[in-house]
């Protein structure tokens, strides 16, 4: 580990707000108190915390349906999310969007997406105007073992090799594409870096379950992408700790499956393990963090509680800039 | 005044605008053409000549030419319209919204309003539409009436070239996405554009000719059949007040239902097929606003419920026609 200390604080306090607010989330929409249709990023928070913490508001991110992480890594207000996610008018999109279409652009997040696949495009978009300005900034695009399937996918990979643009691809490879096995939907090649790198990307792999190995691997991805090399690819491999949605009986997963992941892939035990070995965050103040998180967390679904309703009215508002 | 072929009119108002706001991007397939080839770029300026010199001009920076892949052209579209730019994305045919729908619907449309109002999506969707080209069943049809259906979306039909360079004007310089639906029929006729640089509003219909007897509805190609129909019946002495949309999205609902409250007698001319299209929309509309105006059922001229064939006699019988039009015309009279 190679960060400072405060790096390291920041890094870890993202990572346990994130497990916190999914957490908190399954325990909620178990009682049926909000609406929708929820995935939760348990497991993977390695992979948004690492990526993100190499960007500022300037950099883009285009996410997907198990949005969370990565609207949380990349600075969105945690209140806001938990509002959204509640349907309230003070949800970050005014309870428009819901868990699957939360954005801030002010922070340079440019929206989950509920459908799969369809993220790859917009970034290349948002790295052409990127490239364009010329400002060094680059987009990221995050998908899963799922999108990888999808054409829109390679053709975004296609479109950013031929506009050089400076859009990364991050591959999360969590070995289930809703309820399928990565070992059955991915084809032969069984790697979805291989396939980036034959639409002439260079790529990178890293373990999505350990926050160093995320952040050393985009560190080195960032300075080729941003020294105007054109885009790239990484992947991932990481875990999903809950089902595909909320409500999902994960009757797919193996015996004592999740217990395996929960016990040698949890990217936060990975984290605290290295911190604490290398001496550079002992237990005690590791602790102070998580609970500092769970507390944020928790007055986050306080304040979404007491949070005004949209009204009625508000039903047609900003379909139109101009109407 | 100047006389200007309405293709030509598209591409000297992206030139114009182009230079006007540095923001503006063109991409599509073939917009430059010859694009790593032994003839080098600029060889094709869009199949339909649209984009000529665009390249020459403004460089590869801002007019991109893309691999064959309408998904990525039209979500890339959505990217740059999210960052800043006022990205002009051109499908080749309408059609392909079928391999780009996703793009253009779930995200484009949509994403102002998931995401609580803070973003503006001004992105430029031109396509090329319609039938007459034996061109068949996946390059000949017209859209509007599915995007129409779209909340998000705006949609505009320009049927003369100077509504072509009002109404582009308009979408170049609106905040909200626009489809601009160009027929490949008129790409090649002429029209008188008036100088200088005027701007036509959205849901702002043209009155084309103006008559008491009956109320004609059209867009984009089936305004010139509309024209042709009212001047045959002018020499009956039948006076028809035909009505160019111009935008089906936001649509003047104000002036079709003033005209109907006069004439009482409305046909409406919809290159679409007749399920849910166009004409079906605004015979609800006026079933519901103006029912005490109406003297007799609304005629509907439309294509038929089938694909777009090919063989020659066969698009004929599928397009509607002047005819068909007249003879709305006189059914509607004949009622009672």
């Amino acid at each position: 580990m190679q960060l400072s200390r405060e790096e390291l604080v920041q890094a870890f306090r993202r990572m346990c707000t994130i497990r916190a607010f999914e957490e908190r989330l399954h325990d909620v929409i178990a009682t049926g108190e909000i609406a929708g249709f929820t995935h939760l990023y348990c497991g993977q928070e390695a992979v948004a915390v690492g990526v993100c913490e190499h960007l500022d508001n300037e950099d883009k991110i285009v996410s997907t349906h198990r949005g969370h992480g990565h609207c949380l890594a990349k600075g969105c207000d945690v209140t806001g999310m938990m509002k959204e996610i509640w349907g309230s008018s003070e949800g970050l999109c005014k309870g428009r969007g819901g868990s699957m279409h939360i954005a801030d652009t002010d922070k340079g997040m440019l929206g989950a997406n509920g459908i799969v696949g369809a993220g790859a495009p917009i970034a290349v978009g948002s790295a052409i105007s990127q490239k364009i300005d010329g400002d060094g900034k680059v987009t990221i695009t995050f998908s899963g073992d799922g999108a990888c399937n999808q054409g829109t996918t390679f053709e975004a990979m296609n479109m950013a090799v031929v506009t050089k643009a400076p859009c990364i691809f991050v591959f999360e490879n969590n070995h289930y594409s809703e309820h399928t096995g990565f070992e059955y939907a991915v084809g032969t090649s069984k790697d979805i870096a291989s396939r980036a790198e034959a639409f002439g990307m260079k790529v990178w792999r890293g373990d999505g379950c350990d926050f160093t190995s995320v952040y050393e691997t985009m560190r080195e991805v960032l300075e080729y992408v941003r020294a105007g090399n054109g885009p790239a690819a990484v992947e991932f491999d990481t875990e999903r700790f809950y089902g595909h949605f909320e409500g999902d009986p994960q009757n797919y997963r193996g015996e004592g499956e999740i217990d395996r992941i929960r016990e040698t892939r949890d990217c936060l035990k990975i984290f605290r393990e290295q911190a604490t070995g290398a001496k550079l965050l002992d237990d005690k103040e590791l602790d102070e963090i998580q609970q500092a998180a769970i507390d944020d967390v928790e007055a986050a679904v306080e304040a979404s509680r007491a949070a005004p309703r949209p009204q009625p009215d508000d039903v047609t508002k900003d379909v139109y800039v101009e109407y | 005044m100047a006389k200007m072929m309405y293709r030509d009119a598209v591409v000297s108002t992206l030139h114009e605008e182009m230079e006007r706001d540095e923001s503006i991007v063109v991409l599509g397939e073939d917009v430059v053409g010859g694009m790593g080839t032994e003839g080098g770029p600029e060889a094709i300026g869009g199949i339909w000549s649209t984009s000529t010199g665009l390249y020459d001009k403004f460089g590869a920076d801002r007019v991109i030419d893309t691999p064959i892949s309408e998904s990525a052209i039209m979500g890339a579209a959505g990217g740059l319209a999210l960052t800043g730019k006022r990205p002009v994305a051109e499908l080749m045919f309408a059609d392909f919204i079928g391999v780009s729908l996703d793009q253009i619907w779930n995200q484009i449309a949509k994403f102002r309003y998931m995401f609580g109002g803070k973003t503006r999506c001004p992105a430029v969707l031109r396509m090329a539409y319609g039938a007459g080209f034996n061109a068949a069943a996946q390059h000949s049809q017209s859209v509007h009436h599915i995007l129409t259906g779209m909340p998000g979306l705006k949609v505009v039909m320009p049927s003369t070239p100077e509504d072509v360079r009002g109404l582009l004007r308009t979408a170049l310089r609106s905040d909200d996405p626009v489809i601009f639906l160009e027929h490949k029929a008129l790409y090649g006729v002429e029209g008188e554009v008036p100088d200088g640089d005027y701007t036509i509003p959205f849901a702002h219909a043209r009155q084309v000719r103006s008559g008491e007897d009956v109320t004609i509805i059209a867009t984009g190609l089936m305004v010139g059949l509309a024209e042709a129909a009212a001047d045959t019946l002018a020499e009956d002495g039948i006076g028809c007040d035909v009505i160019d949309l111009r935008t089906t999205s936001p649509m003047d609902e104000e002036a079709i239902l003033d005209s109907v409250e006069v004439t009482g007698r409305l046909v409406i001319v919809d290159e679409a097929p007749p399920r849910c299209n166009l004409a079906t929309d605004i015979s609800a509309i006026v079933a519901q606003k103006a029912f005490a105006s109406l003297k007799a059922p609304i005629e509907m001229v439309t294509a038929p419920h089938s694909p777009i064939p090919f063989a020659l006699e066969l698009e004929r019988a599928y397009l509607p026609s002047a005819d068909d039009v007249e003879a709305a015309v006189r059914k509607t009279l004949s009622y009672r």
